[in-house]
């Protein structure tokens, strides 16, 4: 498929701020399931600059703006050609070892019903069969916590998001993070874009899912929140061990002004060829 | 200092010189002393106690000796530890080989809270990591030295070396005179030589280094600023710095100026918002891009922590065999890791016996000392071992050299340690000398300043 994407994201503030800093992972991942046809981040005023891939393979880039400044905007604009991997990430080079990922951080730390919920979902399942155990966590997350926005923020971690049984795409890729972890299987954060289709307006466009290590395979995407693990629909960016680490925009500026945060996110789907040949 | 009955042989001068010194004299020089540090402001803050944070540290005059030849091996043995600790820093954030051959556990190293997975994969200058080792030493007998735990991080305490022979050349000026006993004046020329030749890739002229503090509250700040002032570089904390396009740089009253390599005193977690603790107000945001992208260096690298590790260390001696190929020429100290159910039961057994530290701890808090301490102490800290094995290790209780030290009867033995300060950039230095530490308390084997140990003055006589 062929996907068009453009991000929009406006920072204003209320009075000038000195001087901002960004981190960006705004790059398509390098991999089978995407190819970048074409692709631009660009902010006014500012300078884009250090730039390097980290050990996860995440292209990164830092965007600085020297003030007075009272508003930025970040447009990510772009097009790339999908394919479907049933979620698997193939030929995605990456330096960090998989154990790495079975540290919790303070979003995806375990307590007892996370612990619970995941002695549950694998119950009765193979020791030997980590690719099923993995689906039966995405699916108890699916099942315990309910889809619902603004019943959770930025910083609700698992375990609050789980007592609450509601939350979005971030909490239940830290849940299943969480639980993942607990069975013994690395695992961390993706984020990146969902086609969510034709005449889907409402849904966000801007998404995140967790990723487990199955041995054999490597990283496979599970989307807890759609229970499907990622196809053509989804385009990639980067990962972290949560949403903190893996976060497209990571930002500070100081002056000590009021941020209004406006993001827009289009994802739409283009003719291709591959697509016509389908 | 004796060998049994003899006296060794690197003391004999210093002890011609206390016996023809009136002991009011001596009590004299011991007040000038101290007054002299008073004046200078090196104090010490202690954490954990309440009253008078900043304390002095006992200083005692009586210098600790080696001689060129036993200096010869410590400093062989030194520089050996440090480069192994170097190459395996470089090796867990690249192909992890000693991982994937078996002599270290993955665990061990991969879900270490010291390991940075925000920097695999990037190469720092000449591939050094840790710039400034600190190993912690003790001696057994004439021709044992056994190593207690590395410092890789920013191990403090060189200002008070430095401090140290100055104070000791000022008041003893015909002792220096007559005995040759090698500088370690040049420390901070060679801390500063050392830093520019890790300068980035990027830096195509003169480097400019920094001393990055948390600020005038850390209780090493007045080394800080010491540093800073005997290289002759800026002292900044993070507000002073800023990132802007591909590089850091430093406002100056004459306007930005590009900072090439940054000397931090502070942890890993403080050094970027961006990167690592978002809550950071000491650090620079935007750094650890830079640093990744090759702008800046930052010494000692981020993520170098995980070779200091308490259980880390028992892997050094296999570290030095495998990078190296050679054998190992200071010994480490058996260690039992508790975190091993068979060692485990081994340390619970003999509590009375052994040195128990905490895994991730430093500065001598939260340790036990089998042997000075009560049947309460020991089953309450048996408790602690039950409840998180993998946070303790224990080690022998060693019967450590003891140096002559005056105290309030005179001069007596007192245990000490020894800091060598290792310097690693394109080259790697040893200064002739080091930081004493002496346990002031009778019987103690607790040197920590914040345990209330002292120092003195390390000699290293030229043949």
């Amino acid at each position: 498929m062929r996907l068009s994407v453009r991000h929009r994201t406006v920072y204003a503030f209320d009075a000038p701020m000195r001087w901002i800093v960004q981190s960006h992972r705004l790059t398509p991942s390098v991999c089978v399931s995407q190819r970048t046809i074409a692709w631009n981040v660009a902010a006014d005023g500012g300078e884009i600059g250090a730039s390097f891939v980290d050990g996860a393979g995440d292209a990164v880039r830092t965007l600085t703006i020297a003030g007075p400044v009272d508003r930025v905007e970040v447009l990510v604009e772009g097009e790339v050609e999908t394919t479907d991997t049933s979620g698997v990430l193939r030929n995605h080079r990456e330096a960090i070892s998989p154990r790495v990922y079975l540290v919790p951080t303070a979003a995806t730390h375990p307590d007892r019903p996370l612990t619970e919920l995941a002695a549950a979902a694998v119950k009765g399942a193979s020791e030997d069969d980590a690719l099923g155990r993995a689906h039966r966590i995405a699916a108890a997350v699916a099942d315990a916590i309910e889809y619902a926005p603004g019943a959770t923020d930025a910083h609700t971690t698992a375990a609050e998001a789980l007592e609450q049984g509601k939350g979005v795409c971030q909490d239940h890729a830290h849940a299943a993070i969480a639980l993942a972890h607990l069975c013994g299987l690395p695992a961390r954060y993706a984020v990146g874009y969902l086609f969510a289709g034709a005449g889907e307006d409402g849904v966000e466009a801007s998404h995140a899912w967790a990723e487990i290590f199955i041995a054999g395979l490597g990283w496979v995407g599970f989307d807890v929140a759609n229970r499907c693990c990622p196809d053509d629909r989804y385009i990639r960016l980067g990962s972290g061990r949560d949403a903190r680490e893996a976060a497209p925009i990571r930002g500070i500026s100081r002056g000590g002004a009021v941020e209004a945060l406006d993001v827009d996110v289009t994802v739409s789907s283009s003719p291709s060829r591959s697509q016509t040949q389908q | 200092m004796y060998d049994g009955e003899t006296l060794r042989e690197a003391y004999a001068s210093v002890d011609a010189w206390v016996k023809r010194t009136p002991p009011e004299v001596i009590a004299q020089k011991q007040q000038e002393a101290e007054a002299l540090f008073r004046r200078i402001g090196i104090t010490f803050a202690v954490y954990g106690e309440g009253g008078d944070v900043e304390r002095l540290i006992p200083f005692d005059m009586m210098p600790r000796v080696f001689t060129e030849r036993e200096w010869r091996k410590l400093e062989r043995g030194v520089k050996q530890r440090a480069r192994a600790l170097n190459a395996f820093l470089h090796d867990v954030y690249h192909r992890a080989e000693i991982i994937r051959a078996g002599v270290v556990p993955a665990d061990l190293v991969y879900r270490n809270e010291a390991y940075e997975p925000a920097v695999v994969g990037i190469d720092p200058p000449a591939r050094v990591y840790s710039h400034i080792v600190g190993i912690d030493i003790v001696r057994t007998g004439p021709e044992e030295f056994f190593v207690l735990e590395d410092n890789c991080r920013t191990p403090s305490g060189v200002s008070y070396m430095l401090e140290n022979r100055e104070i000791m050349m000022r008041m003893f000026p015909e002792l220096f005179r007559s005995i040759r006993i090698a500088p370690v004046d040049d420390y901070p020329e060679k801390l500063r030589r050392t830093l520019a030749s890790v300068a980035p890739p990027k830096c195509e002229s003169e480097p400019t280094c920094v001393v990055l503090s948390p600020g005038s509250f850390n209780s090493a700040y007045y080394e800080h600023s010491f540093l800073a002032d005997q290289m002759g570089v800026e002292l900044v904390e993070g507000q002073d710095l800023f990132v802007q396009g591909e590089f850091v740089w430093m406002r100056t009253t004459q306007g930005p100026k590009r900072v090439d390599v940054i000397y931090r005193r502070i942890d890993d977690s403080f050094l970027d918002p961006l990167c690592f603790r978002p809550d950071s107000m000491l650090g620079v945001p935007g750094l650890m891009n830079v640093y990744r992208s090759g702008g800046v260096s930052i010494c000692s690298a981020p993520g170098s922590g995980v070779a200091d590790d308490k259980a880390v260390y028992t892997y050094v001696p296999e570290m030095i065999r495998f990078y190296l190929g050679e054998q190992p020429i200071l010994k480490n100290v058996q260690t039992w890791k508790c975190a091993d159910p068979a060692d485990r039961m081994h340390v619970l057994a003999n509590l009375k016996d052994l040195v128990v530290k905490e895994v991730h701890g430093s500065g001598g808090y939260g340790m036990l000392v089998g042997p000075a301490s009560t049947a309460e102490q020991i089953a309450a800290y048996a408790e602690r071992i039950k409840a998180a094995p993998d946070d303790f290790i224990a080690q022998p209780t060693l019967s450590l050299s003891t140096v002559p030290t005056f105290v309030d009867s005179g001069l007596a033995p007192r245990h000490v340690d020894l800091r060598p300060y290792c310097l690693v950039g394109r080259e790697v230095h040893l200064v002739p000398g080091g930081l004493t530490r002496v346990a002031m308390r009778e019987g103690s084997l607790v040197v920590n300043s914040s345990q209330g140990g002292g120092v003195k003055d390390t000699w290293v006589l030229a043949d």
